[in-house]
């Protein structure tokens, strides 16, 4: 069970002067239950990539699998793909078009031909999943505010009830809060229901603090694919692609230097604290001896 | 997906029909129709042949852009021809069964199919030297006398280039909703007439609410920058005639003056 990348290659305007190369030459494997963060510069491949994945598009050359099967061979049901893909796009409220927010959130469940009693227990579960009170649930979509109807676009991929869930930078636009409360549910659904996910991000502090694996991608090319710590640790060169590490990590690289004894990977504010207590327990406790 | 869709076909090089002023080409289109409704012999065809040959020859476009616009009025060429070839009284030539074929018909085809073909590829050869920004300038301003009976004539253009700057950002919104429905399952190629069109609901209403969105956006930035109509305003670029366009004027005078002297004489 797992989505297998192999020699993705993706050119724009094949066969004409034009021609040009959004992804070049990209294989991964990603196993089931993983929480991956995929980065890279704006233009990168990132958004291109993720749509080969429900198969929105076909790569030029190359295969990919799901589950062991091969997505591109003759007579493979590409709507049962994306029935177990989810794919939130970027600005996910915008393709919002129902008469109210639960009818809205039915419309990928009825495509898959539920009955209507399945139907509703879906959207009723993605709505709660998405924490959406349901004292909105009879509103238009369009009278709420944008992180609602953020989250009621979420609800619409997660009715669907897929075992991969691929975001296309879920919190672009949010509010502090309203970007931590979707992150949370999104890890909520990571833990709880063993969920892939994939999440697309421009925030380095956000994958640093949910991903277990990390993808940079530049110029249509893979560049690491590692954990957290190990990627953040080549931050140099995250830097010469127009990315960086998470800002608690230039803290931490900072106190180092002063001769505070730090350890030299953390990554998440979290982390840092931890240490940080950590080291003032030690001294303290050597200040209380003396 | 939906990328062939191109409105505006400006094919970019350096001619002497690209650097006249956009009137003088609207111009001069308008007398190459006029003068293909006043033909009505071989001699009239051979003289506009000329006239749109040497244009050709001085656009420097390939002459297989201008033919390209040939291919939408195909139909209609067929059914103009068939029915003049078949319905025009006059001396028979050959039957099949009921359809006869006339001398006059085999002629009134022709001219009209040539009169079709010269239409297209005439207003082609203006649109692929003109950009549309320099086309509404050059309405804007030709039709500038309209104004005086209350004409909002600054308006329209200005609504006419904010129109065509808009499709290729609305046809990438397109492009982008329907991926996000076809992502929740959506199906846009299966079933008959009523199904496609009730399936299109969940792309038009996204498609329409982010239209007015970036109208109103718009609107609100134009403002901002103090616009405020036409009155007063003054252009970057601003039209004006160079000797070229004068020559031309007068190969538009002389090939008109051909064309009617051939027909009246």
């Amino acid at each position: 069970m797992s989505i297998k990348a192999e020699h993705i290659n993706y050119l724009y305007g094949e066969g004409t002067a034009f021609e040009q190369y959004a992804l070049r030459d990209v294989s991964f494997e990603i196993g089931d239950g993983q929480f991956i963060g995929l980065i890279g510069h704006t233009g990168s491949g990132k958004s291109t990539l993720i749509q080969h994945l429900n198969g929105l598009l076909r790569a030029s050359s190359g295969k990919i699998y799901y589950n062991g099967e091969d997505i591109y061979q003759d007579g493979y049901d590409m709507r049962a793909l994306r029935n177990q893909v989810g794919l939130v796009f970027q600005y996910p409220e915008h393709q919002l078009f129902e008469v109210d927010v639960f009818s809205d959130v039915c419309f990928g469940p009825k495509n898959q031909g539920l009955s209507k009693e399945e139907m509703e227990a879906r959207a009723r579960e993605a709505l709660t999943q998405v924490g959406l009170s349901e004292r909105y649930w009879d509103q238009s979509p369009f009278e709420l505010s944008g992180g609602q109807k953020r989250r009621v676009a979420i609800a619409g991929v997660l009715a669907m009830q897929p075992e991969v869930l691929i975001l296309d930078e879920p919190t672009a636009g949010l509010d502090p809060r309203g970007r931590d409360e979707i992150l949370d549910q999104i890890s909520a659904l990571h833990n709880e229901k063993r969920m892939t996910i994939i999440l697309v991000s421009h925030s380095m502090e956000d994958i640093a603090r949910y991903a277990d694996r990390i993808m940079v991608m530049s110029h249509g090319e893979k560049l690491f694919d590692a954990p957290p710590k190990e990627v953040f640790g080549h931050y140099k060169e995250l830097e010469e692609i127009g990315l960086a590490a998470p800002q608690i990590t230039y803290v931490a690289r900072q106190l180092r230097e002063k001769g505070v004894p730090l350890e030299e990977d953390i990554t998440t504010v979290e982390e840092a604290k931890k240490a940080i207590l950590g080291l003032l327990k030690k001294t303290g406790k050597a200040g209380s001896k003396e | 997906m939906i990328r062939e869709i191109t409105l505006g076909q400006y094919y970019p090089v350096d001619s002497v029909l690209h650097r006249l002023d956009p009137r003088t080409k609207l111009f001069g289109t308008m007398v190459f129709i006029v003068s293909l409704f006043l033909a009505n012999s071989l001699a009239s065809y051979g003289i506009a042949t000329l006239f749109l040959v040497l244009s050709i020859r001085l656009s420097k476009v390939p002459f297989s852009f201008m033919v390209r616009g040939l291919r939408a009025i195909l139909f209609l060429l067929l059914i103009s021809v068939s029915f003049n070839l078949f319905l025009t009284p006059g001396i028979e030539i050959f039957r099949i069964g009921f359809l006869k074929i006339t001398w006059e018909g085999v002629r009134l085809a022709g001219f009209m199919a040539l009169r079709l073909i010269y239409l297209v590829i005439g207003s082609s050869i203006m649109t692929l030297t003109t950009t549309p920004n320099q086309l509404t300038d050059g309405l804007e301003k030709s039709l500038g006398f309209l104004k005086r009976v209350k004409v909002p004539v600054h308006e329209i253009s200005m609504m006419m280039s904010i129109a065509l700057r808009f499709i290729p950002i609305l046809v990438e919104e397109t492009d982008k909703i329907m991926k996000a429905q076809m992502a929740r399952g959506a199906d846009f190629e299966s079933g008959n007439l009523i199904q496609k069109a009730r399936n299109m609901v969940p792309l038009l209403v996204p498609l329409f609410i982010s239209a007015f969105r970036r109208a109103t956006d718009l609107a609100m930035a134009m403002e901002a920058r103090c616009y405020h109509g036409g009155d007063g305003r003054t252009k970057m670029k601003p039209l004006c005639y160079a000797r070229r366009d004068r020559i031309t004027y007068l190969v538009y005078l002389i090939y008109l003056v051909m064309i009617v002297l051939v027909r009246f004489s």
